[in-house]
C-alpha cells in the first residue's frame, strides 16, 4: 500500500512518531488545547473514560474537566451548547459518539450553526468542529454504521472534512479546529487502527506497518479543500476519500491498474482544480464512497465532472457506492462497496 | 478568533467569578465503596395513594421509593401486590431464565457467534415484574436491556437466539444489531439502537388507543441517562397535554456507559420528579424489589385503564454489568459497587421471599437454576443449527433490499442484481441466492 503523503503545504516540524488514526486524533485534540485555551472537548463519555473509542484519553486529566468534560445524552443539547458557547468566544470540540446519533442535533446544526455567521453578517460565528466516527465494516448495524456526509454538504455554510490516514487526521483536525466556520469531521472508525484493503476475510494490518502512521510532533495543518492524490496514473481517475481511499487503492494494485486516485479530505470546501485537472488528464473518472448511492456525494461529483470535464470523457462518469438500503447486520460485506463492485466498475469505464 | 463580549468578567470588572460544575461520580476504579448516601427507606413506609388522584396530591412519591420486601424478606405495607405462590414463582422463574439467557448470550459472544450483546444483570424486575402487572396485548415500548419482558410474555428462545446470531432463521432477516428484537405477535414494538426515540411513540399509541375506544394502553421503558433526549421531554409534554394511557419507565441503573446518572441531573433531583413539572403521576420505587416494580406497574396501569392519566416511575436499580460487550466498566468505576449496593439482587430478594413465606426451598431454587441453564443449552445448539454470525447462514442476498419499501423501485430492483452478480463472482455456483 502506498502510503507517501504528497502536496501538503505545512511542513512538518519536529519528531515523528508512529501513530494510528485514534491516537492521531488525540494528538491533534491535545496540540490545539495546549495553545488555544479557548479549545474545549466535550461529549458522550469523553472525559475521565476517554471516548468509547479512547479519542479523547487522558485529556480531562491534563487539561480539567471544565475543558474537557462528560455530556448528558443529547446529541440536540451538544450541539446547541457549542452554539452558544461559540458565541461566547469559546472553540468546541464537541463528539458525537456514532454518525449514526447526530440527527438529534440537526436542527441546531442546519438551522443555527450553519447560519449564524450568514444571518448576523458575521456578528456571531459557530467556530465548532463537531467530531464524529462514521462508516461500516464493524458489523455495527444500522445504528452505528451508517456515512451520512451527504446531509451534510447538502447544508450552505458547514464544511464536511473526512481524513484517511493519521497524518492527515491530525494535520486536518488542527485545520477545524482553527476554522471559524463549523465543521463536519468524519472519522472512518473502520481504518481506526489500520488501513483497510476491503479483504474483510484478511487480517487487520495495523498503521504502525505504514508510511502515513508516521505523525510529526506539535503543531501542523493540513489546508481544507485541498485533495491528496495516493497514486499516480494515466488510466483513470478515482475520486474516493476515508476507508474507500485504501479499498480503492487496493483493488487498482491487484488488478494492476494505474488509477490516478485521489483522497479528497475535504467534501466541502472541495478541490475542483485537482478533480479537473486529473479526468482531464485521464479522460475517465471513477467515484467510490460508502454511502447510500441515490442524492450521495457521489452525484455530486458526478454532475462537477460531467459539468466540467465533459469534452475530456472517454467514457461515462461511473459511481461504486453503498445500496440504498439500511446498512444491514449479517449481510454487512454483500452491502460493502468491496473489490468485486470497484473491479466490475474499473473494468467498464477501462473497456469504453 | 472570536471577540469576546464586551464587559466580561475576564476584562476585569468587580462581579465574582463564576465557575463550572461538572458532575463526578463518588467512586471511581479502585475506590472503596460507601453507598450511605443513598436513603432506603423503610419497606412499606411509603402511602398508596389512589390510582385516580390528581398528581399534585402525590407529589412526595417522586422523592421517595417505593418498597415492598424488607430485610426481613417479608411483604410490607399498602403497596403489597399480594401475588398467590404460583404467580411469585413464575415470576422468580422469568428471572432466572433472563439470567441465565444473558449468561450463554454473553458467553456465546465472546465465543464470537455474534457481534454483540447487552446483559440486564440486577435489573431483571424492572422488566419481568412490570411486564406481568400489564395485560399481554398491552403494546410495550423497550430500549434495549428488556429483554425479561420477551421471556415473560412466552416469546419464543429460538426467535431470540436466531436475531442474536443473525442466521438464516432470524425472522428479522440479520438486519438489525443483536438483541434489537421485535415481536408484533407479542406486542412489542422494534426496537431501535437511537435512543429514547420510542419513548414518544408509546405515546402515540397509546392516544391511538384513546382515539379509537380501545382498552389496550402502552408502557416504554428508558434509561435514565436518554431522558436527556429531546424525545423524552416530547413523550412527557404529549403525554400529560391527551392524558394519555401510557406508562414511561424510567430505568434508572445508575450508569450510562462510563457516565454516572448525575449527567442525567441526578445530582439535583430525582427522574421520578421529572413527572412533576409536567403533571403526572410520578412514582419512585426500588427496582430491585420484583413486588415493588409490580405493584408499581399495576398502579399505573389502573391508572391508565381508568383513563385517570400517565404515569412516569422511575425504577431505582443497578446496572451490575458492563453497558454491552463492547465495554469495561473497570475502566470507570469502582468493582465494589455491585457487591456494595444497598438495594441486593432482585432474584435473591424474591427467592428469599418465597422461602420466608414457606413456598420455595434451597434444592428447588438449585434446580430451577439448572433446568433454566440447560433449556438455554438446549435451545442455542438449536438455535445454532441456524447458523451463527458470519458462517454463511445467512438470509439471501436479495432480502437485504426487500422492506426497505412495500414494492421494489427499480433502482433497488437493479442493485439486487448487482449484489446477486457480485455473490456468483466471489462464490462461483453458491446456492441460496
Amino acid at each position: 500500500m502506498s502510503t507517501e503523503v504528497k502536496e501538503t503545504e505545512a511542513v512538518p516540524q519536529g519528531t515523528e512518531r508512529r501513530l494510528n488514526m485514534i491516537e492521531a486524533i488525540n494528538d491533534a485534540l491535545d496540540v490545539t488545547m495546549s495553545r488555544d485555551p479557548d479549545v474545549v472537548v466535550m461529549g458522550e463519555d469523553v472525559g475521565y473514560f476517554g471516548g468509547v473509542f479512547r479519542c479523547t484519553a487522558g485529556l480531562q486529566e491534563k487539561y480539567g474537566k471544565t475543558r474537557v468534560f462528560d455530556t448528558p445524552i443529547s446529541e440536540c443539547g451538544i450541539i446547541a451548547v457549542a452554539v452558544g458557547m461559540g458565541a461566547y468566544g469559546l472553540r468546541p470540540v464537541p463528539e458525537i459518539q456514532f454518525a449514526d446519533y447526530i440527527y438529534p442535533g440537526l436542527d441546531q446544526l442546519i438551522s443555527e450553526a450553519a447560519r449564524l455567521r450568514y444571518r448576523s453578517a458575521g456578528e456571531y460565528i459557530a467556530p465548532m468542529t463537531v467530531r464524529s466516527p462514521f462508516g461500516g465494516g464493524i458489523f455495527g448495524g444500522q445504528t452505528h454504521s451508517q456515512s451520512p456526509e451527504a446531509i451534510f454538504t447538502h447544508v450552505s455554510g458547514l464544511k464536511t472534512v473526512i481524513p484517511a490516514t493519521p497524518y492527515d487526521a491530525k494535520g486536518l483536525l488542527i485545520s477545524c479546529i482553527e476554522d471559524n466556520d463549523p465543521v463536519i469531521f468524519f472519522e472512518p472508525k473502520r481504518i481506526y487502527n489500520g488501513p483497510f484493503s476491503g479483504y474483510y476475510d484478511k487480517p487487520v494490518q495495523p498503521w504502525k506497518k505504514f508510511d502515513a502512521s508516521l505523525v510529526p510532533e506539535g503543531h501542523y495543518t493540513i489546508p481544507l479543500g485541498k485533495a491528496r492524490r495516493v497514486t499516480e496514473g494515466e488510466q483513470l481517475t478515482i475520486l474516493a476519500y476515508g476507508t474507500m481511499v485504501h479499498v480503492v487503492e487496493a483493488v487498482c494494485r491487484e488488478k494492476g491498474v494505474e488509477a490516478d486516485i485521489l483522497d479528497l479530505r475535504t467534501l466541502v470546501p472541495l478541490d475542483i482544480e485537482a478533480i479537473e485537472a486529473s479526468v482531464e488528464r485521464t479522460g475517465r473518472c471513477l467515484i467510490v464512497h460508502e454511502a447510500t448511492r441515490t442524492s450521495g456525494f457521489g452525484a455530486e461529483l458526478s454532475a462537477l465532472v460531467t459539468e466540467r470535464c465533459f469534452f475530456h470523457l472517454e467514457a461515462p462518469v461511473e459511481r461504486v457506492t453503498g445500496f440504498d438500503t439500511p446498512y444491514p447486520h449479517s449481510l454487512e460485506w454483500a452491502y460493502f462497496p468491496g473489490p468485486i463492485r470497484i473491479g466490475g466498475a474499473i473494468d467498464k469505464i477501462l473497456s469504453e | 478568533m472570536a471577540d469576546r463580549p464586551e464587559g466580561s468578567a475576564a476584562k476585569g470588572d468587580n462581579r465574582p467569578k463564576l465557575s463550572l460544575h461538572v458532575p463526578e461520580p463518588k467512586f471511581r476504579p479502585g475506590d472503596t465503596v460507601d453507598f450511605s448516601h443513598i436513603d432506603v427507606p423503610e419497606a412499606g413506609s411509603m402511602a398508596r395513594p389512589d390510582e385516580t388522584c390528581n398528581p399534585a396530591e402525590m407529589r412526595d412519591m417522586a422523592y421517595g421509593l417505593v418498597r415492598v420486601l424488607g430485610e426481613d424478606d417479608q411483604a410490607h405495607g399498602p403497596w403489597d401486590p399480594k401475588l398467590d405462590p404460583d404467580t411469585l414463582r413464575a415470576m422468580l422463574g422469568h428471572m432466572a431464565m433472563t439470567r441465565a439467557f444473558d449468561e450463554r448470550m454473553f458467553r456465546g459472544q465472546r465465543q464470537g457467534k455474534t457481534s454483540f450483546y447487552m446483559k440486564c444483570t440486577g435489573e431483571e424486575a424492572t422488566s419481568v415484574s412490570a411486564s406481568m402487572a400489564l395485560a399481554a396485548d398491552d403494546m410495550v415500548f423497550p430500549s434495549y436491556r428488556q429483554q425479561g419482558i420477551l421471556i415473560q410474555r412466552g416469546y419464543p428462545m429460538i426467535e431470540m437466539i436466531n436475531q442474536i446470531y443473525s442466521n438464516k432463521g432470524d425472522k428479522l432477516k440479520g438486519r438489525q444489531l443483536p438483541i434489537m428484537y421485535s415481536s408484533r405477535e407479542h406486542s412489542f414494538f422494534t426496537i431501535s439502537g437511537n435512543l429514547a426515540t420510542q419513548t414518544p411513540q408509546a405515546v402515540g399509541w397509546a392516544m391511538a388507543s384513546a382515539i379509537k375506544g380501545d382498552s389496550r394502553i402502552a408502557a416504554t421503558w428508558v434509561g435514565e441517562g436518554s431522558t436527556a433526549e429531546g424525545d423524552f421531554h416530547s413523550a412527557c409534554t404529549f403525554a400529560t397535554v391527551y392524558n394519555a394511557p401510557v406508562i414511561l419507565n424510567v430505568v434508572n441503573n445508575q450508569w450510562a456507559i462510563s457516565s454516572f446518572s448525575g449527567f442525567a441531573g441526578a445530582e439535583r433531583t430525582t427522574f421520578a420528579a421529572r413527572a412533576l413539572g409536567y403533571g403526572l403521576a410520578g412514582l419512585r420505587v426500588d427496582g430491585n424489589d420484583p413486588l415493588a416494580c409490580y405493584a408499581a406497574e399495576q398502579w399505573a396501569a389502573n391508572r391508565a385503564r381508568a383513563n385517570a392519566g400517565p404515569t412516569l416511575i422511575e425504577f431505582f436499580t443497578y446496572r451490575a454489568e458492563g453497558h454491552s460487550t463492547s465495554d469495561d466498566p473497570s475502566g470507570y468505576r469502582s468493582a465494589q459497587e455491585r457487591s456494595e449496593w444497598p438495594l441486593g439482587d432482585p432474584v435473591m430478594r424474591l427467592k428469599n421471599h418465597l422461602i420466608a413465606i414457606g413456598e420455595w426451598d434451597e434444592e428447588r431454587q438449585e434446580k430451577m437454576d439448572l433446568e433454566a441453564a440447560e433449556h438455554v443449552k438446549k435451545v442455542t445448539k438449536e438455535a445454532e443449527a441456524n447458523g451463527i454470525l458470519g458462517h454463511g447462514l445467512h438470509h439471501p442476498f436479495r432480502t437485504m433490499f426487500e422492506d426497505v419499501f412495500e414494492e421494489l423501485p427499480w433502482h433497488l430492483k437493479e442493485q439486487s442484481a448487482q449484489a446477486i452478480r457480485e455473490r456468483e463472482t466471489k462464490f462461483p455456483g453458491g446456492l441460496d441466492l
